[in-house]
This record gives C-alpha cells, sequence and structure tokens, in this order.
C-alpha cells in the first residue's frame, strides 16, 4: 500500500471523527456530567489563559463570570490579560479540534491535560445551539477582533458567523464567552474548588470569580514575577511513542533519516544514530516521510535497545518550595495552620524516556479538621486533579505510607490517614500519565510512585519532628506550671497546717526540672530583628558552656550582641562563654539582625561543653537537631519511670 | 468540742501534711505512698473471711503533673478537714466538692475526684470518712422485715421501729450512719435477710408479703449497694446470726454487686472488715438459672463480655462456682433480669423459684 495515501486517509478520518466523536461520547473528555461540565469548560478556559500569560512572561489576571441563563443553561465568560490571539488563528484555536501551533514540541505544560477549548466551544453549541463569541486583542495592533463561530463537527472546521474589530482599552488579551447546560454547584468538584486549588499552584496569578448567584471570590496574586516558561526540548527516543514518530517524520525538514534522528530526538548523537539504524536494518539514506509503518515500529524497538543519556530537565519547570509555600499561605490562610512543611521539591527522574519531578507540601494543624480524613490536594503540571480521587496514584501514595509512624492516626497502618493536615502533591513532566483519556488521574507507574513516597515522607518527617518539639513544649510548660504554681501552694499550705515556716522549695525545683533552659523570643520590625535569647539553669548545680546562636536570615550587627559575647566572622555565628551559671539563675542575651527578608522563623541554638540530654532549645555541638535527641529530651522531661509511679 | 477520737484524727491527718513538709525542707520531690486499688492488690484476709488490700504500692509525686495535682488537693483537703473537726461541722461529700470550687486551682474537676481521694484519706489514716465529718448524700437503700430498730433521730431522742409494722410500702430507709451510736437493733423474728437488687422485685416480694410468707429481712440495694447498706447487711448477719442471701440480675454487672457484698469493693478494701460479710450467698440470677428455667434474655452486648473476662481474672471471683457460672454466662451469651421469672406468672417468684433455690443451699 501506498504509505502517502494510507497516512493522508487515516489523518483525515482521524480529523473528521474527533468532533463527530465527541458529540457522542462526551463523558470520555469529561464533560460526563452537567455539574462537571460547568468545571471542565472553567478548566479549560483557565489553563489556557495561564499557558498563554506564562509564554508571554506576563503576570496572569483572570476574571471568570457566571451568569444563569435558564434553568439549566448558563452563560459563561473567562477574561484574561494574556498576549491574545492574533486575528487569523482566533477560529482554529477555537473552532478546530486538535489545533496546535508545537505538536511535537516537548516541554510541561497545562495543555496537555484536556481536550482543549474547542471542546467547551463544541459542548455549547451541542447543548445550547448557540455559537461561542470571542474577542482578541494583541499588542501590536491598536484594535481587537470578535468573533461570533461555531464549529462543522463533520469537517472539523470553524464556520465563522460574525467577524468584526473593536476598540478597547486593554493592552492584550483573550475573552471568551460560551453558553452551555450545566449545574451549579459549591464545594466538592466545583469552580470554586478547582479555583482554589488552581490559585494554591499559581500564586503569581490574580484570579476572580463571580458566580451566578452573585457571590465574589478574589484570589490576589502574592508573587509578583512572571513565572518563566519551561524550555521545549526534541524528545527522547524513549518516551516517543510511534505514531508521534511518524507524525515527527511527517512534518521534519531533514531529508536523511540519520540526520533527522539526530535532529529531531534528543541524546541521539549521530554515532548513535548510525547504531539505531544498524539494528533496526533501516538505509541511513532514506527520506524520514517515507517510512512505513513496519519500520517506524523497528525504529522505536532500536531506539531501547541503546544505551542513551536521560533526558535533560530543562523542560521541567516545578513551583519550587517558596511559591509552594506562598501559594498555601495565600489560599490556605484562613483556616490558621499552626505548621507549614518546607516544600520538597524532588531531583527530576525518568520514567520511560520522559523527565518528572515531584512536590509535595504538608499544612498541619490549625483549623484544619483533626476528625476527618487528612484532604489530599493532587496537581499535575500545575492544574488541579479533581476526580477520580480513588484510582489516581498519588492518593495511592499517600495510602501507602504508614502515618502513625509519623503522629498521624490511622487505621491498621494504610489507607488515607485522620488528622489536621492538607498534603498538596504536584507531578511536572514533559508527558504526564494519565490512567485515561479523560486525564483526571495518575498512572501507577513505579519510578513516579517512588518519589511521591520519598517526597512524602521526606515531608512527613518535618511533621513528626514538628509534633515532637510541640509535646516538648507542652510538657515543658506543664512542668514549668507545677514547679512556680503547684508546688510553692503544697509547701504554702503544709507550712500553715503543721505551723511551720514556709520552706525554701528552690532545690525541689531543680530537682523536678533538671533543665538548662534556653528560650527565644523574637521582635520583627520592617526588615529587622532583634532576638532575645534567656537562659535558666534549672538544675542542681552550677553550668558552665558555650552558647552558638546560628541564625538563618539577614545579616548580624556586631555590637548589638549582649550582654557580652562575639560574632565570629569566619563561621557567621554568634557565640556566648557562660561561666557557672548558678541554679535558678537567668540569663538575657540579645542580638540584633538587618536585612532580614520577611517574617524571620527561629535561630537555631548549638551547645558545648554540656551534656545535651539536660538542655531544652539548643542542640548538641556539631549535629543536626534529630528526632533521637528530641526523644531522649521527652523522656528527660517525662521524668524517669520509676516502678509504680501513678499515673 | 473535741472529743478524743477526734484529736486521734486531727493528729493522723498532720502527720501525713508532716512528712511532706519535711521531704521539701530536705529539698526531696515531695510524694505519698498508697497501696495500689486494683484488682491485683487485693488478697484475702483469711482470719476474717473478707478482701483486703495488699502490699502493692503506688508512689504519688509532684515529679509529674499529676501528681503534684494530687498532693495539693491532698493539702486542701486536709485543711478543710481540720477545719471542720475543730469547729464540730460536718458536710457531704457533694458540699465538699462544691467547697473546692474556692481552692483556685486546687479544685477538683469531678466529684469522683474527691470522693477518691477522701477514700485515700482513710486508707493513709485508717479512720473511717465518718471520723474526718464527711458524710454520703442519702442512702436510698430500703428495708422491710420484722425486725425492730432504735434510731437515734434528729432530735437526738431514739426512736422505735418495727421495719414490718411502722412503715409503709416502701419500707425503711436506711441512713448514712448505721453504727450502734445512731442504730440499736432491738429484737428481730425472721430466718434470714434476703438482699435485692431491684426495686420491681423488691416490690413483687413485697406485695406477694413473702417477708412473712418466708420469715425473711427485704432489703432492696438500690443498685451498687452503699456502705452504709452493706454495713448494716453485716450488723444482720453478726449480731443476729441471720444468713445473708443476694437475689440480683443475671448479668456480670450484678456478679459484682455480689462480690462487693460479700467479698467487699476493691474501691473500699481497707474497710472491708467493717463491710463485707463473707458468708453471704448468692440466690440467682446464674447462668445455669437460665438454662435450667428457659428464662427470656437479652444479648451479651461487648461491654457485658469485657466485664465477664475481667472478672474472670479478679482474685475475688476464682472460686469453681463463680468460674462455672461465668464461663456458661459467655458460652450462651446471653444475660437475663430478675424479671424475667414473670414469664410464668407473678407469684412464680416467690413460690417456686425462690423455695426451690432456698432449699438447693440447705437452707431451708
Amino acid at each position: 500500500m501506498d504509505s502517502d495515501i494510507s497516512e493522508e486517509l487515516a489523518k483525515r478520518q482521524k480529523e473528521i471523527s474527533i468532533a463527530e466523536f465527541f458529540e457522542k461520547n462526551k463523558q470520555i473528555l469529561g464533560f460526563d456530567s452537567l455539574q462537571k461540565s460547568l468545571v471542565m469548560a472553567v478548566k479549560e478556559a483557565v489553563d489556557n489563559s495561564l499557558d498563554a500569560c506564562e509564554e508571554a512572561k506576563i503576570l496572569p489576571e483572570i476574571n471568570i463570570y457566571l451568569e444563569r441563563i435558564d434553568r439549566d443553561e448558563y452563560r459563561l465568560m473567562v477574561e484574561d490579560n494574556g498576549p491574545g490571539i492574533v486575528r487569523r488563528e482566533v477560529p482554529k484555536v477555537f473552532g478546530q479540534f486538535l489545533y496546535g501551533s508545537r505538536f511535537h514540541a516537548v516541554r510541561q505544560s497545562r495543555g496537555q491535560q484536556g481536550i482543549g477549548i474547542s471542546a467547551v466551544v463544541l459542548y455549547g453549541q451541542i447543548t445550547t445551539g448557540k455559537p461561542a463569541h470571542i474577542e482578541s486583542k494583541i499588542i501590536s495592533e491598536d484594535i481587537g477582533y470578535m468573533f461570533d463561530l461555531y464549529i462543522d463537527t463533520a469537517k472539523n472546521k470553524p464556520v465563522i458567523l460574525k467577524e468584526e474589530p473593536f476598540l478597547t482599552d486593554k493592552k492584550s488579551g483573550v475573552k471568551i464567552t460560551v453558553n452551555l447546560k450545566g449545574k451549579y454547584t459549591k464545594g466538592k468538584q466545583s469552580i470554586m474548588d478547582y479555583l482554589q486549588n488552581t490559585a494554591i499552584v499559581n500564586p503569581h496569578a490574580t484570579i476572580t470569580f463571580q458566580d451566578s448567584d452573585g457571590f465574589k471570590i478574589k484570589y490576589e496574586r502574592v508573587w509578583n514575577d512572571p513565572i518563566s516558561p519551561p524550555k521545549e526540548t526534541k524528545p527522547h527516543p524513549y518516551g516517543v511513542e510511534i505514531g508521534e514518530i511518524m507524525k515527527i517524520a511527517q512534518k521534519t525538514s531533514y531529508k536523511k533519516i540519520s540526520t533527522f534522528l539526530t535532529g529531531e530526538f534528543s541524546r541521539i548523537s549521530s554515532q548513535m544514530a548510525n547504531e539505531i539504524l544498524k539494528i533496526s536494518g533501516i538505509d541511513p539514506e532514506r527520506e524520514p516521510s517515507k517510512l512505513t509503518l513496519e519500520e517506524v515500529k523497528k525504529l522505536k524497538e532500536a531506539f531501547l535497545k541503546v544505551k542513551l543519556l536521560p533526558p535533560s530537565y530543562e523542560s521541567l519547570s516545578p513551583i519550587g518550595e517558596t511559591l509552594i509555600k506562598k501559594g498555601l499561605k495565600n489560599v490556605l490562610g484562613d483556616l490558621k495552620p499552626s505548621f507549614y512543611s518546607i516544600p520538597v521539591t524532588r531531583k527530576p527522574s525518568v520514567y520511560s524516556g520522559n523527565p518528572f519531578t515531584v512536590e509535595v507540601g504538608l499544612v498541619y494543624g490549625g483549623n484544619i479538621p483533626s476528625d476527618e480524613p487528612v484532604k489530599i490536594l493532587r496537581f499535575a503540571n500545575r492544574v488541579p486533579l479533581l476526580y477520580q480521587a480513588g484510582s489516581c496514584a498519588l492518593t495511592k501514595a499517600v495510602e501507602n505510607i504508614d502515618w502513625r509512624k509519623y503522629g498521624l492516626e490511622q487505621k491498621g497502618g494504610s489507607g488515607i490517614p485522620t488528622g489536621p493536615m492538607i498534603v498538596m502533591i504536584h507531578l511536572a513532566s514533559t508527558k504526564v500519565p494519565y490512567t485515561s483519556e479523560a486525564k483526571e488521574a495518575i498512572a501507577e507507574i513505579p519510578e513516579i510512585m517512588q518519589e511521591v513516597d520519598l517526597a512524602l515522607k521526606e515531608s512527613a518527617r518535618q511533621i513528626r519532628t514538628y509534633l515532637i518539639k510541640k509535646e516538648v513544649k507542652n510538657k515543658l510548660s506543664e512542668k514549668f506550671f507545677l514547679v512556680q504554681k503547684i508546688l510553692p501552694l503544697i509547701a504554702e499550705k503544709s507550712a500553715k497546717i503543721t505551723n511551720n515556716p514556709v520552706p525554701d522549695i528552690s532545690p525541689v525545683i531543680t530537682k523536678i526540672m533538671n533543665i538548662l533552659w534556653i528560650d527565644e523570643r523574637v521582635e520583627v520590625t520592617e526588615n529587622r530583628a532583634k532576638i532575645n535569647v534567656s537562659v535558666i539553669n534549672y538544675t542542681s548545680d552550677k553550668k558552665s558552656f558555650k552558647l552558638y546562636a546560628d541564625y538563618t536570615d539577614g545579616a548580624v550587627l556586631p555590637e548589638s550582641i549582649k550582654p557580652f559575647g562575639e560574632y565570629d566572622q569566619k563561621n557567621d555565628y554568634i557565640v556566648w562563654v557562660i561561666e557557672n551559671l548558678d541554679p535558678l539563675k537567668r540569663l538575657d542575651l540579645s542580638f540584633e539582625l538587618e536585612k532580614i527578608k520577611s517574617d524571620y522563623s527561629e535561630t537555631t541554638y548549638y551547645i558545648e561543653g554540656i551534656d545535651p540530654v539536660h538542655v531544652v532549645g539548643a542542640e548538641p555541638l556539631p549535629g543536626d537537631w534529630n528526632i533521637e535527641s528530641l526523644k531522649s529530651i521527652i523522656e528527660e522531661v517525662e521524668g524517669d519511670e520509676d516502678g509504680n509511679e501513678e499515673e | 468540742m473535741e472529743t478524743k477520737r477526734s484529736e486521734e484524727v486531727l493528729n493522723e491527718l498532720k502527720k501525713i501534711v508532716e512528712k511532706i513538709y519535711d521531704q521539701m525542707k530536705k529539698g526531696e520531690i515531695p510524694y505519698m505512698e498508697l497501696p495500689a486499688r486494683n484488682k491485683y492488690n487485693i488478697k484475702l484476709d483469711v482470719t476474717k473471711g473478707v478482701w483486703k488490700y495488699g502490699d502493692d504500692k503506688i508512689y504519688r509525686s509532684a515529679k509529674k503533673i499529676e501528681g503534684a495535682y494530687t498532693l495539693l488537693r491532698t493539702m486542701f483537703m486536709l485543711d478543710f478537714i481540720k477545719e471542720m473537726i475543730e469547729q464540730n461541722k460536718s458536710s457531704t461529700l457533694r458540699e465538699l466538692y462544691y467547697i473546692s470550687e474556692s481552692w483556685g486551682i486546687a479544685k477538683f474537676h469531678t466529684q469522683d475526684e474527691s470522693d477518691k481521694l477522701a477514700e485515700d484519706i482513710e486508707i493513709l489514716t485508717k479512720y473511717l470518712r465518718e471520723d474526718f465529718k464527711l458524710r454520703p448524700e442519702e442512702n436510698g437503700a430500703t428495708i422491710i422485715g420484722n425486725i425492730t430498730i432504735e434510731e437515734i433521730n434528729r432530735k437526738g431522742k431514739p426512736q422505735r421501729i418495727n421495719c414490718r409494722d411502722d412503715v409503709g410500702d416502701s419500707g425503711y430507709p436506711v441512713p448514712y450512719n448505721v453504727e450502734k451510736e445512731k442504730i440499736n437493733i432491738i429484737d428481730y423474728d425472721a430466718d434470714f435477710v434476703l438482699a435485692i437488687e431491684t426495686g420491681g422485685m423488691f416490690d413483687r416480694l413485697v406485695e406477694n408479703g413473702y417477708d412473712e410468707k418466708a420469715r425473711a429481712v427485704l432489703v432492696h440495694l438500690k443498685g451498687q449497694p452503699a456502705r452504709s447498706t452493706r454495713r448494716l447487711l453485716k450488723r444482720f448477719n453478726e449480731e443476729l446470726g441471720l444468713p445473708v442471701l443476694v437475689f440480683t440480675d443475671g448479668d456480670p454487672w450484678s456478679f459484682r454487686i455480689y462480690a462487693s457484698i460479700a467479698y467487699g469493693a476493691i474501691k473500699t478494701a481497707h474497710i472491708s472488715e467493717y463491710l463485707a460479710t463473707p458468708t453471704a450467698e448468692f440466690i440467682g440470677v446464674t447462668a445455669s438459672d437460665i438454662l435450667n428455667y428457659d428464662l427470656p434474655t437479652d444479648k451479651l452486648n461487648d461491654k457485658d463480655i469485657k466485664a465477664l473476662y475481667a472478672e474472670l481474672n479478679d482474685p475475688r471471683f476464682k472460686t469453681p462456682f463463680w468460674k462455672n457460672e461465668i464461663e456458661l454466662m459467655l458460652k450462651i451469651g446471653k444475660k437475663a433480669e430478675q424479671q424475667a421469672l414473670a414469664k410464668y406468672g407473678l407469684n412464680y417468684v416467690t413460690d417456686v423459684y425462690l423455695p426451690e433455690k432456698i432449699s438447693e443451699m440447705g437452707l431451708k
């Protein structure tokens, strides 16, 4: 068979059937219920806007309006400040299926998430019979253009009903208005839910939404630098599929298969190209567009037999520690969580030739309900996944961990744990492996499962450390109450009943406490911080030791170090040499920092020359604050279990 | 006005406080030592036939927050008792709980806490809480039967009461103090004492005239019997030589009612020799009765089953009779109420069940 003709036939058949296919099988693309259709429409439009802004390095500002027209008919309007679309492209972008300008470029983008905005246009036209209205303005033209259009489903071509210029103050942007059937809800799996999650992973965007009841919500941006789009790279041979190879071969400008391999794929050197062609038995001089299906299959097999460098990670754009934290604080701040984990961004990894990276952020405590299952927020390429949570690899990775080890409740050590926690998991990849065309759940790829597991555990360890620190703090405040309030009263009362003078209970206090207590209070003003440290000897003996302050932000003002102590410029820390601190004596130390960024969190203190078991608030030098040492502190604080001590 | 006994009590109270004071003066973490009040630390006193605390001790130390609170409350309570004794006042346990409202951080959060601490002080001083001028609110238990007692009434005058002829249908109410200074037994004409758990069954026996028919003194326990009820049962048993029979529902909780009468309760094992009637016998309803009399039943719930297993580990139930009955109840998985006997008619319990059971015991 002549491959040219068959290709052409296949291509045409594909294009013709897709619009009709959609019409008959809306559910496969996510339009399977009235409720979900509205969410999908918002999602497609917003994803497009965010991608376009990113590409044009614009800080996104997206406004969404939902209006109720009839019982189950709505009008959805989504407006952005993106670069806009040039006049001649508008009908194709909105009125033709599978229209893409960069069809074989490999990089992480939101756009791979759905069937695209044309599906929204089509859904609207099928359910209401009304065309879509699109307005677009690009920066290089003075006027914008507006269109009324619908899709000819048989031909998969846009039909333009109206095309007119219009005047606008806007620099650039796109506005789409569609009428569609739907059902507006709030709560789980709603537009609100989707936008809230979108705001978490896009802290550089301002998003407003006004719903059909007139309720308004606004997520203000908390990051003022535009996100740069990830770099485009050529596909890696390990991850490319046969259909893709055929498409690339059709479009390529290379005339010979050997240069086609080195030029259109990443990590193939000319030496490697020769090896691949040798294995597949294809003539290096062959024209790529003339390759038969059989030959492409052989080529693909040969790809997997050669040893290639892993794909470049430049095509990935993780959200990153800072932005995850900002996003979570911005959106979940109302819940007043008591702990935000330092977000974990794993090093990039590869599955079947596709680079990916996993990011996890945890939020704990505050007003997050403690008797409900932990909430899992799933994201793929910065797009929230709202549906099919149960069959998603990200959910399963959470379920596979024994959270009891980290201080949460979990029946039997597997399944979704219970506790005041929200888990955010982001998978960024040039190719997100979905379980189905609806692109709602991620498949259980072992490499991905492992990375999610590691990222979750790294975050969970922070929760564990936080909870232990909190427990130490609680136990300590209990002890302070004991020695400062209860014990003096026992002394007073017993003296009164026995007609004796009130005894001196200092030795009893040091026996009960038996710690050296280091406590910090931070006063932040603008970009300066004053750090006050009190050191109290709650042991029975005089103590001599060195205390080091390792501040985490800003620069120290050496003259501010009080009452003595010095700044070690070489090691960048402050050290106090403390001699013979008497039992129950308190020493107040302080220093000032300038040029701090924003909220100064806390200083790390190290101590030398004293048994660290009896120290609370500083770590032994050198070494990190680790769980083992924390545990021993708890035991110390709780006191020895002398046999029959009453509980 | 202080009597000699009051002075002794005051001395004992002071000793406790002195110990704490001396510990602190020496720079030690203050603590108190008490017998462990759990079922693993009760031992049979062979000479008296009752269960008392063994040698296991607990240390209540100020090292931990709970221990420190209890020591502080002990100081406040002792001070309060001292005041009452000196001023010749008394209070109910409930009043004590409310009085603690003014003790600041030392106040009690439940009456259980204050009741338990009062018992602790009994244990420490070997005096009864009545010596501390503390009394329970009311008793609630009642008696019907041909027994005549003389009670010192609120006017301080002795008053004779025949518990069959001088009382109404609800019987003679047992006061909280049943010691000789308050109650004396003058005369009686009965063969045994029948202690009954539920009001329904007590009323049934009264209506059927069982006290006269069987020459029985009927005592309504009102559930778990109060100290004074158990003390009075013991006096009937010891002073009059009357056998005490216990008639309860057939479930694990009722078995414990019997145990507290016969062997002493775990909570009050320090005064078992005042309260327990070692010769008291259990009539029923037993697990065997459920089968033998084919009684209507309820299924055991999880709590019942747990309680039965706990009883298997309770030294007080380590007799062949109880082992059999508890295991049988677990096996059939059923429990029954006393009033289930009404299945065979209202007179069945007095005409058939009780006579049969009593003759089985060789009493009549």
